[in-house]
């Protein structure tokens, strides 16, 4: 039950760093001085909210969050209830990186692509995208470990998890071993996504 | 073909193009060269407007293009192929893919885009490289790819900055020969920017000289003899303290 609930935060915080954070980092990268739709307003605003929602420790985040998690969500309770801040920071963590990731590809790739008379839609989508995907795989690894990571403190919003299961269970109760089980059930898994998300980064890495 | 009428471009206070005025026949090769820092290669990204005119018109097919709208701009410079020093490929894209993504931004049907994109790169030659990636090939065979990319859409003008200053003499040599096929062949009217005395003579018949943002002079070039190119080159050469050097930056 601990993993399914870790399973929920994690899958939905890649969920939202996939469909928000890839748009937001997107839009950060574009709207940058030079870039095709620099705007400078737009820029300062979006880099200092996601500047500011990744300063926070996370911790103070989600008790930051109680308000407007229950606003949303009915209840700052619960596994559902810990997956708003989890969905906050990822799609704060990941825009960034994405942002990065994009800035590596050559700008005579988006000058060619211009030249081609690609509209803004095509330069993403056909060259920036394809140029940088295997920076976004990566991103997108070292994001979900960083969510494995969070996720093991929800237990403070009775989010459970399986870091919650190994300090109520393991910690409280004096059993170390099975903290200490536990502890290599995640280095194991974090090896897992780490081994694959390189594997899958070098065979679509044709640079 | 193109016009541009006094455009000037200014980066800060520094004034990269100072109101030059500059007609391009149709079918010509014109070639534009000038020591680095001339203006030559802003000069030739405002012909597709990679580069805004601060002033100035920039006209093409009596279409005013610095006054046209995104849509409208995109259309035009699917008319221009450009080629650049740096290739400018994707290299995640095989050498197939990156000629057919100017067909996909231009909405040509992946049917007809086959045909087109094998039909462009056995005119540069590279039928048999179509699945490798750019990795895979060497700079004259990637200048070909972008080649290939460029004259896909059948371009009315290609527009070349600096296609050769990073390759070998031989591989010069062939790629120039490319360019006067793609112009002889299909009438396309090329500009090429080249800071290389030897790739304009060869190739252009037309020649723009440009210092300090500014046009020098410009001359025909004639097959034969010591003509006005070579006295304003020479002159232009002494002037800028390069000692006869072929290479003027």
């Amino acid at each position: 039950m601990a993993i399914g609930e870790s399973s929920i935060m994690v899958g939905f915080s890649v969920i939202a760093a996939l469909l928000v954070g890839l748009p937001i980092g997107t839009f950060l990268f574009l709207c940058r001085k030079g870039q095709l739709l620099e705007n400078r307003l737009v820029f300062s605003s979006l880099n200092l909210i996601v500047n500011i929602i990744r300063s926070f420790p996370f911790l103070l985040l989600v008790i930051f969050m109680i308000p407007f998690t229950r606003f949303v969500m009915g209840t700052a309770i619960g596994t559902a209830a810990a997956t708003l801040p989890m969905m906050v920071i990822a799609i704060a963590h990941y825009s960034r990186l994405v942002e990065q990731s994009l800035l590596d590809v050559p700008k005579g790739v988006i000058h060619a692509a211009v030249s081609m008379g690609a509209s803004v839609k095509d330069i993403i989508f056909k060259f920036l995208y394809v140029e940088a995907r295997s920076a976004l795989v990566l991103s997108m690894t070292t994001s979900t470990i960083s969510f494995i990571s969070y996720s093991t403190i929800m237990g403070v919003v009775g989010g459970g998890g399986i870091g919650d299961f190994a300090i109520r269970y393991g910690y409280l109760q004096y059993r170390t071993d099975l903290m200490i089980y536990i502890i290599i059930i995640i280095v194991i898994f974090v090896q897992l996504i780490q081994y694959a998300g390189i594997t899958l980064a070098r065979k679509i890495d044709k640079r | 073909m193109i016009t541009l009428h006094n455009v000037t471009k200014r980066y800060g206070t520094f004034k990269a193009i100072q109101s030059i005025s500059l007609n391009i026949k149709a079918g010509e090769i014109h070639g534009i060269i000038g020591a680095s820092g001339a203006g030559k290669s802003t000069l030739l990204r405002m012909m597709n407007l990679l580069e805004k005119p601060d002033e100035g018109d920039v006209i093409i097919n009596n279409k005013k293009l610095n006054h046209l709208k995104g849509k409208e701009i995109r259309h035009i410079r699917q008319l221009l192929g450009m080629i650049f020093q740096g290739y400018h490929l994707v290299g995640n894209k095989t050498v197939f893919d990156n000629v057919a993504v100017a067909l996909e931004i231009a909405k040509i049907t992946k049917k007809d885009r086959t045909e087109r994109v094998m039909e462009s790169l056995r005119f540069v030659g590279l039928e048999t490289y179509k699945d490798q990636y750019p990795s895979q090939l060497s700079g004259g065979q990637k200048q070909r790819v972008a080649i290939a990319r460029a004259i896909v859409n059948n371009p009315k003008v290609l527009l070349c900055d600096e296609p050769t200053s990073a390759l070998d003499s031989k591989t010069t040599t062939e790629i120039l020969e490319v360019l006067k096929q793609i112009n002889q062949q299909f009438n396309v009217t090329i500009v090429i920017v080249s800071h290389e005395l030897e790739v304009i003579r060869s190739l252009a018949e037309r020649v723009t000289v440009m210092a300090d943002g500014q046009i020098y002079d410009v001359v025909d070039i004639e097959p034969t003899g010591v003509n006005k190119f070579e006295k304003g080159a020479a002159a232009f050469v002494e002037q800028l303290k390069s000692g006869g050097d072929t290479n003027l930056s």
